[in-house]
């Protein structure tokens, strides 16, 4: 298997500490992008590399090029309101690229 | 041993594997040999080997730099082999506490601690985790202070996570063997911390 850095990829776009919004979408297939953190508004917390499409790999396409994936960080309290902990407490979610859009 | 009265019938997934293997087999595909073997080193994945790599991070400052920044590359050091495996380590703190779930389905660093559990894998693990993790917690007996962050891991992608505890006081002097004794699977998914024996 080819290393990640020979693959094609899509450039990354964002930086570790900026503001990314979560596209808020409900396509078919096999998305991993939870529905609970669609439309959620988030900061990066590090580009962990780019992989291949798993909403393409589903489809036994190639998955190519490679999209950026990003580590996204969530205040609990903007997720869920109601949430029952302190302020400071977070969800960090995994998030392709193109599930982002800059908030 | 006798097998009267043992019997019951397959269930659908028992009899799907059964007999997808058995295809495999006849088209020569795999042989027995090979999924007997491959068994074989799954059961041989243990929380041992975690544990070993959180020991040796506590007691060594360059090898804990190395893991939290690459933590694949370091646990290869180590002869952990984990060939497509994007291992992120993240450290507990007397300001953070980690803890790691799978929304989706079950994703779990298997090489350094295993099969997961059967909570691990269960939807009211999987549902509550990331939306009352104080809570959850507390079923496990970890109560986490107002004070402490709580970061939730939702490992939904190409990475798998390994929770770093923190090393318990009165563990000066200790080997890295005995150490090692003391980090426990709950410790590594983020639902427990190491505990000396009182």
């Amino acid at each position: 298997m080819p290393k990640v850095a020979e693959r094609a990829a899509v450039a990354a776009k964002y930086k570790p500490g900026e503001r990314v919004r979560v596209r808020k979408s409900a396509p078919l297939g096999h998305i991993r992008t939870p529905f609970y953190i669609r439309g959620q508004v988030g900061e990066i917390e590090r580009l962990c590399g780019a992989f291949p499409n798993p909403e393409e790999l589903a489809q036994m396409r190639s998955g190519l090029p490679a999209q950026p994936l990003y580590r996204v960080r969530f205040k609990q309290k903007d997720v869920w309101p109601d949430y029952r902990g302190p302020d400071s407490d977070v969800v960090e979610i995994e998030i392709y690229q193109h599930w982002l859009e800059k908030a | 041993m006798s097998e009267q009265g043992s019997y019951r019938p397959f269930t659908y997934y028992q009899l799907m594997e059964t007999s997808l293997r058995e295809l495999l087999v006849e088209k020569g595909i795999l042989t027995d040999e090979q999924v007997n073997a491959e068994v074989a080193a799954m059961r041989a994945r243990t929380p041992e080997r975690g544990a070993h790599v959180v020991a040796r991070a506590w007691v060594d400052a360059e090898f804990r730099k190395r893991l939290l920044a690459n933590g694949t590359a370091a646990c290869e050091e180590l002869g952990y082999e984990i060939p497509g495996l994007h291992l992120v380590v993240i450290e507990n703190t007397p300001q953070v506490h980690n803890a790691i779930v799978c929304t989706l389905c079950s994703c779990y660093p298997r090489v350094l601690l295993g099969l997961p559990p059967d909570w691990y894998k269960s939807r009211n693990y999987r549902s509550r985790m990331v939306r009352e993790p104080r809570a959850v917690l507390a079923e496990f007996g970890l109560r986490i202070a107002d004070t402490v962050q709580i970061r939730v891991h939702d490992s939904t992608a190409d990475m798998r996570y390994m929770v770093l505890p923190m090393r318990p006081k009165g563990t000066e002097g200790w080997s890295e063997e005995r150490l090692a004794g003391i980090v426990s699977r709950d410790c590594m998914i983020g639902v427990a911390v190491p505990q000396l024996a009182v």
